[in-house]
């Protein structure tokens, strides 16, 4: 008797995540479907964003592309560097700092998100703008269209750099993990046939740990796609056509932003409510397609090594 | 199977151009390197910044009194936005570790079918869900069908974002109870759910502790889901269907603001943030080292069954 609604109640609670996922969908969709009775598909592909009353217009596409550039830059910045920390943590650093060094990369995860966008505006801004972006600028700001315009700190460049900062953490972990599940054998041949550290990597290790490498990769990019405070705090939130991304030292907008920066203004069952909700409903497809295929390829590698991933 | 040209061809990369590979190995090792650095930085200059402009202004004034008027030079304080966010960890937890535990049970125990791992999957997936959109439906569900911005509704997001941390930490710890546990507890009578919640969840205690304050340093840094829900105050608490204020939320609002002394402020409510979140993180590490080093888990029957 016991035992029965013991199992009844885990069971319950276990199924309660699946039903506040699809809660969610339902939620969204309904909140959401003044927006698109009135915008339909042009929702997705136009770019005005008007909230005044009579002359309401709405269209996401400009900060679609926001997320797509910001998260596609912080990838680019990113991956590369997280690897690198993945294989030093996992190769060559000397036992005794492998603890110590994992650690401190845990706690660049564990920074409030809130607390990046704080540092990046008082701080790390002035750094990049009067480090990279005007010397940037000044010599190829009119032949290089990406370059160009005024750099001011606040703008698509500073907000991918912080999230770059933001996504190492969690790729470089998960990467470690995969690393270390390679087996010692297949090290081993590749060092019986006289290969030096980097070969062994490149030719033993990649090889046989790729998807989840790229999985690890894709939640990276998960996260960059729904971070929220530190992209609304740098990207200098441009709104409507001009928030498209036509220079990396312009102004932006992405997705989650928008929702965070106009959100105060935008009244209960208004239309401008409904768009924004939109947006979320848009961020949540676009974010469970990249974590599924993502948990897919990861779950796949670490299945012989359980318990690995911790978030 | 490597054929044998594919063997020669190795054979010839490995021996020829030793030293161009050497110094190969040497460039990655040091760009490598370079890599941990340039990740080290960014974390060093934020607690170094956080401390020097934040250290200043603290005093029990400022951990105690409500926040000044926007603009007058005299520093406020934070104490609303300190007891919301520790009353929100407090609320978030009363649903998110009974709720996270038992699924976490279900999928240790009872899990090994098609409904435990459609949930371990989603659950995996949640955990990564941006956090903003759990924020978005708190506010249409909550919000919207109650009329207020309320406690309760930044409740139930924040529970909801920390309940796949504590279904999954639950489910790894419980599956590393060695399994002559249970079977001694099954030999002695006991009931299945008795030997669960008696025996496994003690013997996997430090485990379920690390998943929760996992959660808990999580949602104290958590800020986009309380836009939508807590919406932010300048007082104390006055019953769950108000609005309250939080540590991440006061910073954010107080970023906005021009003056020199809301930034002071906002630094300010920065380093109790991060030292409410860095010690839970450097809390938990002390707990799995000691857990490690300890050799298994404290093992003791109760009373019952």
């Amino acid at each position: 008797m016991g035992d029965k609604v013991f199992k009844i109640a885990a069971a319950v609670a276990a199924t309660y995540v699946l039903a506040i996922i699809v809660l969610m969908v339902f939620q969204l969709i309904n909140g959401s479907s003044a927006i698109w009775s009135k915008e339909g598909i042009s929702f997705l592909t136009g770019s005005s964003w008007n909230a005044v009353e009579g002359r309401e217009s709405y269209g996401a596409a400009p900060y679609i592309a926001g997320t797509f550039v910001t998260a596609g830059l912080a990838m680019l910045i990113g991956v590369p560097i997280s690897m690198g920390i993945a294989m030093f943590m996992s190769e060559l650093a000397p036992k005794f700092l492998r603890t110590p060094l994992s650690f401190v990369i845990e706690l660049l995860a564990a920074v409030p998100s809130v607390i990046y966008g704080l540092w990046g505006i008082y701080i790390f801004r002035d750094y990049v703008r009067n480090w990279i972006e005007a010397p940037l600028n000044s010599t190829f700001g009119n032949s290089v269209w990406f370059l160009s315009g005024a750099p001011f700190g606040l703008d698509i460049f500073t907000a991918s750099l912080v999230l770059a900062i933001m996504i190492i953490p969690t790729i470089s972990s998960i990467s470690r993990e995969i690393m270390i599940a390679v087996p010692n054998s297949q090290r081993e041949a590749a060092y019986m046939l006289g290969a030096t550290k980097w070969e062994v990597f490149k030719m033993a290790v990649v090889p046989y740990s790729k998807s989840g490498l790229v999985g690890a990769s894709i939640l990276g990019l998960g996260r960059a796609v729904g971070e929220t405070m530190a992209v609304t705090m740098l990207i200098g939130n441009a709104t409507g056509s001009s928030a498209f991304p036509s220079s990396l030292f312009a102004p932006g907008q992405t997705m989650s932003s928008i929702i965070a920066n106009e959100f105060a203004e935008a009244s209960a069952g208004s239309l401008h409510l409904a768009a924004l909700i939109g947006i979320g409903l848009i961020l949540f497809i676009v974010a469970i397609g990249i974590n599924i295929v993502a948990q897919l390829l990861v779950s796949r590698v670490l299945k012989a090594h359980e318990g690995a991933v911790l978030a | 199977m490597i054929t044998i040209e594919q063997r020669a061809e190795f054979r010839k990369h490995f021996r020829n151009n030793i030293p161009t590979r050497l110094m190969t190995d040497r460039i990655v090792k040091g760009v490598v390197f370079c890599c941990v650095v340039v990740a080290v930085v960014p974390l060093g200059s934020i607690l170094i910044e956080v401390i020097r402009n934040g250290g200043p202004v603290l005093s029990v004034d400022f951990l105690t009194q409500i926040p000044g008027a926007v603009g007058s030079s005299q520093l406020g304080g934070v104490g609303p936005a300190i007891q919301g966010t520790l009353l929100l960890i407090g609320l978030s937890s009363l649903i998110g570790v009974p709720v996270g535990v038992l699924g976490g049970i279900f999928l240790s125990e009872f899990g090994s079918n098609k409904l435990g791992n459609t949930v371990r999957f989603f659950n995996d997936v949640l955990a990564e869900f941006p956090t903003i959109v759990i924020g978005l439906f708190a506010f249409v569900m909550i919000v919207l069908t109650f009329g207020s911005f309320s406690i309760l509704a930044g409740t139930f997001a924040l529970s909801i974002i920390m309940l796949p941390i504590i279904t999954r930490t639950t489910e790894e710890s419980l599956k590393l109870v060695p399994v002559t546990y249970r079977e001694a507890g099954y030999a002695l009578g006991i009931k299945r759910w008795v030997v669960i919640t008696r025996i496994l969840l003690t013997s996997a205690k430090s485990g379920l502790i690390t998943g929760i304050m996992l959660a808990v340093a999580r949602i104290g840094g958590e800020t986009a889901p309380l836009i939508f829900t807590i919406l932010g105050s300048s007082q104390f608490f006055s019953g769950l269907d108000q609005p309250v204020d939080a540590l991440p939320l006061r910073i954010w609002r107080l970023s906005l603001l021009p003056y020199n002394s809301s930034i002071a402020e906002g630094w300010g409510a920065a380093l109790v943030l991060i030292m409410i979140v860095l010690s839970l993180n450097i809390g938990i590490r002390y707990i799995f080292l000691r857990k490690q080093g300890g050799g298994g888990g404290r093992f003791r029957i109760a009373r019952g069954g």
